[in-house]
């Protein structure tokens, strides 16, 4: 039979500006480092220099928490919650106005898919200052105890797998409760974070309540480890969090962690099969797997587990990989070279250990980093493909006899931020639910999120809750004032 | 009658495995007992204990989980007396004062006991997604805590940090007050006397600075209350959340101002926040359709 090819669809860069340079948004305006270097962020998926970006110094870093410090003992502490959502709607709205600048833009830094940074990443970020706008008078009402009150100056460091929808998870609840930010984007994706400080300045935020600096690991530390700092907000690798747990130990700076995954998708033999493999999918291919709560581990009931892994690569031949700009494209970019290299070594590691390896053999463009959409068969438990995080397109395929057996393989591993069910038996949805060690599960759907949903994991995937009146607990303060 | 003292651990009443001993003297420096001093071991076969009785208790129904609890102030109340001695013997405090300080310990039990089935409602809910799904969340324990207890207040303070982890459906492993144990091993054999399924609650008594950094470091404990780290001889709380800090515990810190450590006033009514340090939340989404 003969296929229908798509034609490129590609979206227009021309409607974004990127400078060739960028400093540090410190005290509402842009400055220039003291004694900070430079580095250059790039395009993954053509390795095109994109801009150059400041690395910021513990002077910056200083500087920066000494401006949120003065915007929260002075006009943004002193405002009344009302106002401060006026701010927060006011900076939702923009979002959405330049929706479309700021979809091409995260495109092209990050490689994730126009179609998903136009569709989810943006809209929802927009979603969640809205959402956190309304709460800001009414924190009385949220159920978190008496006197709710912010904690002061928080730092935030975020990943660069959702740049501008982490920043809003980050900031939104902060701003919301009345508290002042200092946020630093991942190294390789800063450019909507640094498009974002436009924002605020069009939205007249007072000067200090927001401020967005840019660097590695060090700068990261220098917040984490910063005197001044009241509460700590990290998005990331499980690794990084307990090393921000042992920094914080011993004080009374707070902490609230989203760290690394490494969930199930439990598909019964009752399950609607076409939705099911659409989830599975879904479930590890959507952002290039680049999602902590990806559906790593697909566990397969073993009467279905051929038709599945039939129904699936099939499906996975249809994925177009390629030009993150084309609206056609499902799976774009791996985000560095550094990332790829961890895929190919536990991609490696996986043949070693004796899984049997396919991949859907589809062409990748000569130049950026790449990976094709692949599933490993014969995974035992012991597989480090089974334990730890990949981080990109990798499935790991582990079947199961029993419900029981389900339960005990899925809850078999240090983290427990998330789980999908796929059966149509609504007792055992809801038994599953009851057993599965994970802070989000979805039963006959996967990566769902909404501003009103709390996110967040078990175990060493981490601690708090983002979203939701659970994720506004971790902002604010209770009880009698000393 | 003297009487021998010994730990509590998966229902049971052991020696130490180490055969060690200590002494323990009333407020005056006084001779009462021998109370058994609890080793690395003992808090491993708690911590044991503890991992095996959560299922059970966690998947027992709220209200289930709220009359056994409940039983355990009935059973108190039947030990009222034992409990006043040891409380005034241990604390230095008068008749009058023991009598209210175990009739708040009481109160403060029940208290608890009546938060099991209401949990869920107050801090769970459905999440108004912008969607067709069901997106509920609820609270769930967070599995095997460890807890410091205050070394000051033996039973009012005792209970206060105890009731709020186990009301929730965890299972908890308690160092008890080092100098004042006496109070906390009469409690035991309340809980043993009680319905509280054995390991679900475990009490060992010794050396705080021995054992505590076994539990914080220990990679099958999901969650450390580090209160009775105020007063404690040898302990640095900022040490225990340090190694806490191996598997992520969640870590609720001792009341207090920088690295300082105080205990709190126990006769204050309680807040949630000593049960909500130790639940977790799950959201479950399902679409909706026809």
């Amino acid at each position: 039979m003969a296929t229908f090819e798509y034609a490129p669809a590609p979206e227009s860069r021309a409607v974004v500006d990127i400078k060739p340079s960028y400093g540090l948004f410190i005290n509402g305006e842009f400055t220039d480092s003291q004694g900070g270097s430079a580095f250059k962020s790039i395009n993954p998926s053509s390795e095109e220099v994109l801009a150059e970006i400041t690395s910021a110094s513990d002077a910056d870093v200083d500087r920066a928490v000494a401006a949120a410090r003065r915007a929260y003992n002075g006009a943004w502490g002193r405002m009344s919650g009302a106002d401060r959502g006026k701010y927060l709607f006011r900076i939702a709205r923009i979002l959405q106005e330049r929706a479309r600048e700021f979809a091409v833009l995260e495109s092209l830094d990050n490689g994730k898919p126009i179609k998903e940074s136009r569709d989810v990443d943006v809209p929802l970020a927009a979603a969640h200052f809205f959402y956190h706008a309304g709460w800001a008078d009414k924190l009385d009402y949220a159920g978190l105890g008496t006197n709710p009150r912010p904690h002061g100056v928080v730092g935030q460091v975020i990943p660069w797998n959702f740049p501008i929808l982490m920043l809003a998870w980050k900031i939104a609840p902060a701003l919301a409760t009345g508290n002042t930010v200092v946020l630093k984007p991942a190294e390789t994706t800063p450019l909507t974070a640094l498009l974002f400080a436009e924002v605020v300045q069009q939205a007249d935020l007072p000067p200090g309540v927001v401020n967005i600096i840019t660097g590695a690991g060090a700068t990261g530390q220098a917040i984490v480890d910063h005197p001044d700092i009241d509460k700590l907000a990290f998005t990331g690798s499980t690794g990084v969090g307990k090393m921000i747990a042992r920094s914080i130990a011993g004080t009374r700076k707070k902490a609230t962690l989203e760290l690394g995954g490494k969930a199930a998708n439990i598909v019964f033999d009752d399950a609607p099969l076409d939705q099911a493999v659409e989830g599975i999918v879904n479930g590890i291919f959507f952002n290039q797997g680049h999602v902590c709560c990806a559906g790593s581990r697909l566990l397969v009931q073993e009467s279905i587990a051929d038709e599945v892994e039939k129904r699936l690569k099939r499906r996975l031949q249809t994925l177009r990989v390629g030009d993150p700009l084309d609206k056609n494209t499902d799976v774009g970019a791996i985000n560095s070279k550094a990332q790829l290299d961890r895929i190919v070594e536990l991609t490696a590691a996986g043949e070693a250990e004796g899984a049997e390896r396919w991949d859907n053999g589809c062409e990748l463009p000569s130049k950026g980093f790449w990976f094709r959409p692949t599933v490993f068969t014969g995974v035992s438990q012991g597989h480090r493909i089974a334990q730890e995080e990949i981080f990109g397109p990798v499935l790991s395929v582990l079947t199961f006899r029993t419900p029981h057996e389900a339960v005990a393989k899925a809850n078999n591993t240090p983290y427990g931020l998330s789980a999908g069910i796929w059966t149509e038996k609504g007792s055992r949805i809801l038994w599953m639910a009851d057993q599965l060690r994970a802070g989000v599960v979805w039963a006959n759907t996967f990566n769902k999120f909404d501003p009103t949903s709390p996110f967040g994991g078990y175990k060493e995937s981490g601690y708090g809750r983002e979203g939701g009146r659970h994720g506004l607990a971790a902002y604010v303060t209770t009880g009698d004032s000393k | 009658m003297r009487k021998t003292y010994k730990l509590y651990i998966g229902g049971k009443f052991p020696r130490s495995e180490s055969g060690r001993s200590y002494e323990v003297v009333d407020s005056r420096g006084r001779f009462l007992a021998n109370a058994a001093q609890g080793s690395r071991k003992d808090a491993r076969d708690a911590v044991v204990a503890a991992r095996g009785a959560f299922g059970g208790w966690a998947g027992a129904t709220a209200y289930n989980r709220g009359q056994v609890l409940y039983r355990v102030a009935e059973v108190m109340e039947g030990r009222r007396d034992q409990f006043v001695a040891e409380v005034r013997a241990s604390e230095g405090v008068t008749e009058r004062r023991a009598e209210t300080i175990v009739s708040e310990a009481i109160d403060r039990w029940v208290w608890y006991a009546g938060w099991t089935d209401k949990l869920a409602q107050i801090l769970g809910g459905l999440n108004p997604v912008a969607g067709p799904y069901f997106d509920i969340s609820a609270p769930e324990p967070t599995g095997v805590v460890a807890v410091l207890a205050p070394q000051g207040s033996s039973l009012l303070g005792l209970v206060s940090v105890l009731a709020p982890v186990v009301c929730s459906g965890n299972t908890a492993v308690v160092l008890t007050s080092e100098r004042r144990p006496l109070p906390a091993v009469t409690l035991s054999e309340a809980l043993a006397t009680s319905d509280v399924p054995g390991g679900v609650i475990n009490l060992i008594t010794g050396r705080t600075a021995e054992v505590a950094p076994w539990l914080a470091s220990h990679r099958d404990v999901n969650a450390i209350d580090l209160t009775g780290a105020a007063d404690a001889e040898g302990v640095s709380w900022g040490d225990l959340e340090l190694a806490a800090a191996e598997n992520l515990k969640r870590v609720l810190r001792p009341a207090g101002e920088g690295s300082d450590a105080v205990e709190p006033d126990w006769s204050r009514t309680p807040d949630l926040a000593r049960v909500t340090a130790f639940l977790e939340t799950k959201t479950v989404w399902h679409p909706k359709g026809r």
